[in-house]
């Protein structure tokens, strides 16, 4: 199913001898699709590995790739991956987001990854060019422009420098966003990204015949590998389309599946509530799903509700409601460390709520009137992939004893780029402490919270140290003393972030106003923004013996507060 | 203020902020700063079209066209 080869430029030069004119990739717009054959897209991507080569760049240097979806966005990325770069790809700004913080993103990156090149619009480009500080790794910011000729490399695989890498060079970074994020690139090697698909595309029992449709986001890991090049290198059909234009018409999705009969389709769990909740049923006229054969949850805690939720709204257009499945992936694995069954129905585990959250035991459903926590099963272990169940000793814990997932593939990150240190404190006798908690039952997998601060919100990883960052900054709140955590929304599928800062009293100002100042501090300076937010006095927040802001602490007086208590580990 | 801006600040404060209509000033750019999201966009959108029977197209959820409370009471008025 993979064709031979042990790196992504082996692979690509096979598809565009064998199939030159097969389509590949089709870019979904509101009104209009753009098609582009094998051939077309590597010669899109021969013109940008060109421009890098004349700016100089080399390969095994990293390439940040600043575009917005279309086909520049992928002729970018594998143009890097034709001339054996290390290509990344980074959100591009947004109409919100805040120019100067967009850019204090960017140089967290710098100072740590130093990249040899970026490619971005070419507004964006100068405006970067005059406003990033001086690095001397930085060879070129390069503006994409139309007038790019093509390469004399474009159709010429001999000339692609990238088939002359190793299968252990690095083949790309991944990053979550904010600055801590971005200050941990996650590098994977061809080895690993190739070993991922061999172990996952059989997983998938992925056929010639299958269309994968996407409106993730590339420069998250589920869109950058099962919703890119997880069908691009397996030679299947990608129909994709913008995450913003999906955000505002979410019917796109089923339209597309309809169209092109989409089989395979990742989503984070926000978004079957939202497409089950907020598509009219005039946007869904003449829409035909039977051709889906898995709609993969994964990237953020799943909820049995939620799938209910959508095989009850999509039935009537032809889902099967075995299409629903789960996975459990982290971009440090490349992608997939479970899947859940394929046609298959998804295991839902029923236990005693007390049970598992006095002792970390996940013990079955004895009846009565005891109460019941709905676990999601995430599926079996890829055969490449072996997890286990961490206690808080670093010991082994036993069948349904909940404790931190360690990780251990053929398939794991390389490094945290330029990161050893962190690295380091990833790993442990060659396991990867995925920061996940969890629990083992029948060979299966269940998540059912997380050990670290980490929030995810709407399938993105979100460090709640960036945010507390960003609330310090504004006038009015008493620097050092914002919290911000995420509780679980079982209603809207995802996690909502709560803010809880206390004001300054050398500052005095409305409290309502200072609200307002904060939330629009953090939407115009992440990807997230707040729903609740609450103001304090010196009194409210919860320190420890040290003055540190407990998050745990400060989250269980806030839900105490709100008459929620442990809603969060309850749905998690 | 009328109702139709009182009702329209309430619903959005209360769904999508958790914060009191009263702090929520009618004139403030909710959208180009971005205070409620694509996602509360679609919500809203809907319910309009459920509440007012006034139709904004998914192109239409942008600052251009509405960006605070009044603004979308403005364009509930014009279309009705």
């Amino acid at each position: 199913m993979l064709p031979p080869g042990d790196t992504l430029a082996h692979i690509l030069a096979h598809h565009l001898e064998t199939a030159p004119d097969r389509g590949a990739v089709v870019l979904m717009g509101r009104s209009s699709e753009t098609h582009l054959t094998v051939r077309q897209l590597l010669d899109g991507a021969g013109v940008y590995a060109d421009q890098y080569k004349a700016s100089g760049v080399r390969p095994g240097e990293v390439v940040v790739d600043l575009l917005p979806p279309g086909a520049p966005l992928l002729f970018a990325f594998l143009g890097g991956v034709l001339m054996g770069a290390v290509p990344c790809v980074l959100p591009f700004p947004t109409e919100k987001l805040d120019p100067v913080r967009y850019r204090e993103n960017l140089t967290a990156l710098i100072q740590v990854t130093h990249p040899a090149a970026m490619v971005a619009e070419p507004a964006l480009a100068s405006e970067l060019r005059e406003a990033l500080p001086h690095d001397p790794a930085m060879k070129a910011i390069l503006g994409c422009s139309d007038d790019w000729k093509e390469g004399s490399g474009a159709q010429v695989p001999d000339l692609w420098e990238g088939l002359m890498r190793g299968p252990q060079d690095l083949a790309l970074l991944q990053h979550s966003s904010g600055t801590t994020g971005l200050q941990k690139g996650v590098a994977l090697s061809h080895t690993s990204i190739l070993s991922q698909l061999a172990a996952y595309l059989p997983a998938l029992r992925l056929s010639d015949e299958d269309v994968v449709v996407s409106w993730l986001p590339l420069y998250h890991d589920m869109g950058l590998i099962a919703g890119f090049l997880l069908p691009l290198l397996a030679g299947v059909k990608l129909i994709l389309m913008s995450p913003f234009e999906w955000a505002r018409a979410p019917w796109m999705l089923m339209q597309a599946v309809s169209r092109h009969r989409g089989t395979l389709v990742w989503l984070p769990n926000f978004a079957y509530n939202f497409c089950a909740e907020r598509i009219p049923d005039r946007a869904l006229k003449g829409i035909d799903l039977s051709s889906w054969r898995a709609v993969i949850n994964c990237s953020e805690p799943m909820y049995a509700s939620s799938h209910q939720m959508f095989s009850n709204r999509f039935i009537p257009y032809g889902i099967k409601p075995e299409a629903l499945t789960t996975c459990y992936a982290m971009a440090e694995n490349v992608f997939a460390v479970t899947q859940g069954p394929i046609e298959g129905r998804v295991t839902i585990d029923r236990v005693a709520s007390e049970s598992l959250q006095r002792r970390g035991l996940a013990e079955p459903e004895a009846g009565g009137s005891q109460r019941v926590v709905e676990v999601v099963s995430a599926g079996p272990p890829l055969p490449n992939c072996a997890v286990q169940v961490v206690g808080e000793e670093g010991q082994i814990v036993g069948e349904r004893q909940v404790g931190e997932l360690a990780l251990r593939s053929d398939c794991m990150l390389s490094g945290y780029y330029n990161r050893a240190d962190a690295t380091q404190s990833a790993l442990r006798d060659g396991w990867f402490l995925t920061g996940d908690l969890g629990y083992v039952a029948d060979g299966q997998v269940y998540i059912t919270g997380r050990k670290k601060d980490l929030m995810i919100v709407g399938g993105k990883n979100i460090y709640p140290q960036d945010i507390e960052q960003l609330i310090g900054s504004v006038p009015g709140v008493y620097p050092g003393r914002a919290v911000v955590f995420g509780i679980a929304d079982q209603e809207l599928g995802t996690e909502q972030v709560v803010a809880i800062a206390e004001i300054d009293p050398r500052h005095p100002r409305g409290e309502a106003a200072l609200g307002l100042d904060i939330r629009r501090s953090v939407s115009t300076g992440s990807e997230i923004t707040l729903r609740h937010v609450k103001i304090v006095d010196e009194r409210w927040l919860v320190k420890t013996s040290s003055g540190k802001l407990a998050r745990s602490a400060n989250r269980e007086k806030f839900l105490t507060e709100q008459g929620r208590t442990r809603i969060g580990s309850e749905s998690e | 203020m009328d109702d139709l801006v009182q009702g329209l600040r309430a619903y959005i404060a209360e769904r999508y902020l958790d914060m009191a209509p009263e702090d929520l000033p009618p004139d403030y750019p909710l959208v180009s700063n971005g205070l409620i999201d694509s996602f509360n966009l679609v919500d809203l959108a809907l319910y309009v079209e459920e509440t007012f029977h006034v139709h904004i197209d998914d192109t239409e959820l942008n600052a251009n066209v509405f960006d605070s409370v009044d603004g979308l009471a403005a364009l509930i008025k014009v279309r009705s």
